[in-house]
């Protein structure tokens, strides 16, 4: 909008078209000719890496929405669904999932950035504001969309936060049953989310439209904070701000492609793996990791209402930043004392965040109110404070002195800050919360075949826990997500598909109406679904001494659960996610006979090491000798309990090995890409120094 | 979109840029396949569009049923000897599409018409044993089909499509 507008096309079509709405010389101006501060770094690509993380959403968002069924019956099948059937249907799911996100870790760097180098101060608060604007939107977007799946974690977290409103005193409770559409959270409620969450993001769009047109008209800001001032402060944006942005992209995808394509599961809740049930309560209900500082926040007040206006308060008080930090000089490169401070502030939003996923008891609850009052006093004290007594550090007098002034020392810099950064999301995202096997022994990790990045399931484990499955498991559990056809799919057991269809037709399945207006028995066919024991829960409940067996189709991924400080960490780079298999293995391999002295075992139960609580309904399941093999494996409840759990593995993800084979191919297309954007980033910078 | 560079002959440098535009290229290339095929039918549509049998035995002489198969109705007569015998008076030239009706049913099974209730002209279902030929007859814009299927007055270009079948007993047929 301000950068220089003397582009005129030449070809006689285009000028036709120039002339009546002048977009190209609008997109010329605003993206070619722009002049951009020479001095940028690369925290000033994630604007870019936001806008493309936007359009990822929304494109992957849309698809989804073509195959999503947003009824509370339908959804977590549809998704389900989704991730078995739909082409390619795990890769868009995985994009959408982890690509929140990463669109929440791209907007707190962008923010922080925005923090220390002082972009919201004059001529650029309302740049700033309308930023906290498409913050606000993006959380409102975000949880929406989590609640979309319908599974524990998603209808209890819509539960919590909007239970939130009955503080309002006086109207709190009718605002609360206007959202929920009924008594509780349920149908009506899934599907206005669902039709706000597909609004929303354009509402985004558009306030991102308003967004650059604020900064475009003061101008970026830059690592010195001072305004340019001849025409060798800047450079066009494009080629050159352009290929920086394309480098920034590039190494960001790779971060991206880490998650969708190996670590998928890592920054959600195994919670959500379970449908939705109003009747149970999950022991530890936390929202996804880019919330839990405000949920912290929230949970330090004591009260009630108080609460809840802190937590907003947290929010809108970045809004009021232009006027609380009233220092002259922009950037904190040159301002001693705000830069220590910034970094506590740093602090203390990681520990805000990681105190956000533990259960509000003990010293959780002390340091959480200490991190609150820190947390504000850095924005209504601190702030204004240093504006009147800090002594700032001369400015460079301009932006070509600051670029010639330049040591080079920065890259080492930098590349620690990231390495916090990443450190800290993750720190937030892999702490799996108090879930952590609370109350029972740590399953011991196993050796998995499917495990790591070139992880393959073997296939003779597969066809003999179908057997263990068939045998043993089905009396009581169904593997309704499973159908007949998968058996003959690439990357599964490995049968024919006439092997399939033989295996299907052992089964009856109940269909109708037929003509007469009854239902019937048939035998089973490849497109039919594992039948379930039992026609519903409750009849399973009165089978089984009022417990549910639960369906293990997602059993290996719904049993998940975090492995606590460094070892999260760790896993995320050796790519260990077994823990459910882990789980599930030691528990059918977990029974004692007799539970230790004093441990009171309720009638009806059995005890078990790895179970949370030690009580378990189900009886011991496996003995040796229990179901005959015919490939010579032993027949020892150690290989049935490790072939079982191998066909659960698969039956929670029939398409691990294609993610992972995609995955190898994307990582080494992405890191060509990567360098040779580099070196051609490099080239194309070589006139500017 | 590149800086000038000499136009003799290509540097170092503009093969960096060419290397670099042809990766991203097959890069976004690769990205969109997944994005399009998507939208193909997915694979429990593919499963529930297998073939299905159907058993012959409860249609009499002169009846015809309907079923589904890939969402669209088939019907299947069973027809009496004065219908195939006036399938087969009929010259073929003269026909709007000309088609034998033994080349539309399946040798030693004459008497069995499988057909697709689509009609060719703009979509509806036609009605069975209706129209000037006792064969079908489309109520929306007056399509006639005779005991074969085939087109005889009316708007619709072609006969009723055949679809893929076989018998499987003389009792039983698999469709698709």
């Amino acid at each position: 909008m301000s950068g220089p507008s003397d582009f005129q096309p030449t070809n006689p079509a285009l000028k036709w078209i120039e002339r009546r709405l002048p977009i190209m010389g609008l997109m010329h101006s605003s993206f070619v000719a722009y002049p951009t501060p020479r001095n940028l770094n690369y925290w000033w690509t994630f604007g870019a890496i936001l806008s493309m993380m936007l359009a990822v959403q929304i494109l992957t968002g849309v698809i989804l929405a073509m195959h999503y069924t947003p009824h509370a019956d339908m959804a977590f099948k549809s998704v389900e669904l989704i991730v078995r059937d739909v082409n390619y249907g795990w890769l868009l799911r995985n994009i959408h999932a982890c690509g929140a996100s990463m669109f929440f870790f791209a907007v707190y760097i962008h923010m922080f950035r925005g923090l220390y180098y002082g972009s919201y101060k004059e001529p650029r608060e309302v740049l700033w504001i309308l930023g906290v604007i498409i913050y606000l939107l993006m959380m409102a977007t975000g949880f929406m969309g989590y609640v979309l799946p319908w599974g524990q974690m998603s209808f209890w977290g819509a539960t919590v936060i909007t239970n939130l409103f009955s503080a309002v005193p006086y109207f709190g409770e009718s605002i609360v049953t206007l959202l929920w559409g009924g008594y509780a959270v349920g149908n009506p409620t899934l599907n206005r989310f669902f039709s706000l969450h597909y609004l929303l993001p354009f509402v985004i769009a558009g306030v991102v439209v308003l967004h650059i047109w604020a900064l475009h008209v003061a101008g970026q800001n830059n690592p010195a904070g001072v305004e340019p001032k001849t025409e060798k402060d800047t450079v066009a944006f494009t080629p050159y701000a352009t290929i920086k942005d394309l480098f920034g992209v590039s190494c960001f995808l790779l971060f991206f492609a880490w998650f969708i394509f190996y670590m998928p599961n890592y920054l959600g809740d195994p919670e959500n793996y379970i449908p939705a049930n109003p009747a149970v309560t999950p022991a530890h209900i936390v929202p996804e990791w880019y919330y839990l500082p405000f949920y912290a926040i929230l949970r330090s007040i004591p009260n009630k209402l108080a609460g809840v206006v802190a937590m907003f308060g947290a929010i809108i008080v970045l809004a009021f930043l232009p006027w609380l930090d009233s220092a002259k000089t922009r950037s904190s490169k040159y301002r001693p004392l705000a830069k220590q401070f910034f970094w506590m502030f740093v602090a203390v939003c990681i520990g805000l965040g990681y105190l956000g996923a533990q259960p509000p008891e003990g010293i959780y609850v002390i340091v959480g109110r200490i991190l609150t009052v820190l947390y504000f006093a850095y924005f209504l004290i601190l702030l204004p404070l240093l504006s009147r007594i800090e002594k700032p550090r001369p400015v460079p007098n301009s932006i070509a002195d600051d670029v010639l002034a330049k040591t080079g020392g920065k890259s080492a810099m930098v590349s620690t800050v990231i390495a916090l950064m990443v450190a800290g999301g993750l720190l937030l995202g892999g702490a799996d919360s108090a879930r952590a096997a609370e109350g029972s022994t740590k399953p011991p990790a196993q050796k998995w075949s499917f495990s790591g990045p070139f992880g393959k399931f073997d296939r003779g484990a597969l066809q003999r826990g179908l057997k263990v499955y068939k045998e043993v498991c089905a009396s009581c559990h169904g593997l309704s997500f499973v159908a007949f056809r998968n058996l003959a799919e690439a990357g599964g057991p490995g049968y024919s598909v006439a092997q399939a269809a033989a295996f299907a037709s052992e089964y009856k399945v109940k269909d109708g109406p037929n003509d007469q207006g009854e239902m019937f028995e048939r035998p089973g066919r490849p497109a039919d679904y594992f039948p379930s024991p039992f026609p519903n829960e409750q009849a399973a409940r009165a089978a089984n001494g009022g417990a549910f067996p639960p369906d293990l189709s997602l059993i290996t991924k719904a049993r998940s659960y975090g492995r606590g400080f460094p070892m999260f960490l760790i896993d995320f780079f050796t790519q260990y996610q077994e823990q459910g298999p882990d789980y599930v293995m030691a528990l059918l391999q977990g029974y004692e006979d007799k539970p230790p002295a004093g441990f009171n075992l309720p009638d009806g139960s059995y005890y078990n090491n790895y179970f949370p609580g030690h009580a378990i309904k189900m009886p011991k399941p496996l003995s040796d000798g229990q179901v005959t093999y015919d490939d010579g494996a032993p027949t020892t409840v150690a290989q049935y309990a490790k072939d079982v759990t191998t066909f659960l593995m698969w039956a929670a993800e029939p398409h691990m090995e294609a993610r992972k084979q995609l995955g190898f191919q994307v990582f080494v297309f992405l890191i060509l890409l990567t360098v040779l954007l580099y070196f051609t980033k490099r080239k194309v910078w070589a006139n500017a120094h | 979109m590149t800086t000038a560079s000499s136009a003799d002959h290509p540097t170092r440098r503009d093969f960096l840029y060419v290397a670099t535009g042809a990766v991203a290229a097959v890069g976004a290339a690769a990205t969109v396949w997944p994005l399009v095929s998507q939208m193909n039918p997915d694979a429990s549509t593919v499963a529930a569009g297998a073939p299905i049998e159907v058993d012959l035995t409860p249609i009499a002489e002169g009846q015809d049923i309907k079923v589904f198969w890939r969402g669209k109705p088939i019907y299947i007569s069973h027809r009496t000897k004065k219908q195939i015998e006036e399938a087969r008076k009929v010259p073929v030239s003269s026909l709007p599409d000309p088609q034998s009706d033994e080349s539309r049913v399946k040798p030693g099974h004459d008497q069995w018409l499988v057909v697709v209730g689509i009609c060719t002209h703009l979509g509806c279902i036609p009605i069975a044993h209706e129209g000037a030929y006792d064969g079908f007859f489309c109520p929306c814009h007056g399509s006639v089909y005779d005991t074969s299927g085939r087109i005889r007055q009316g708007p619709a270009p072609t006969n009723l499509p055949v679809p893929p079948y076989t018998f499987v007993s003389d009792t039983k047929i698999q469709i698709g």
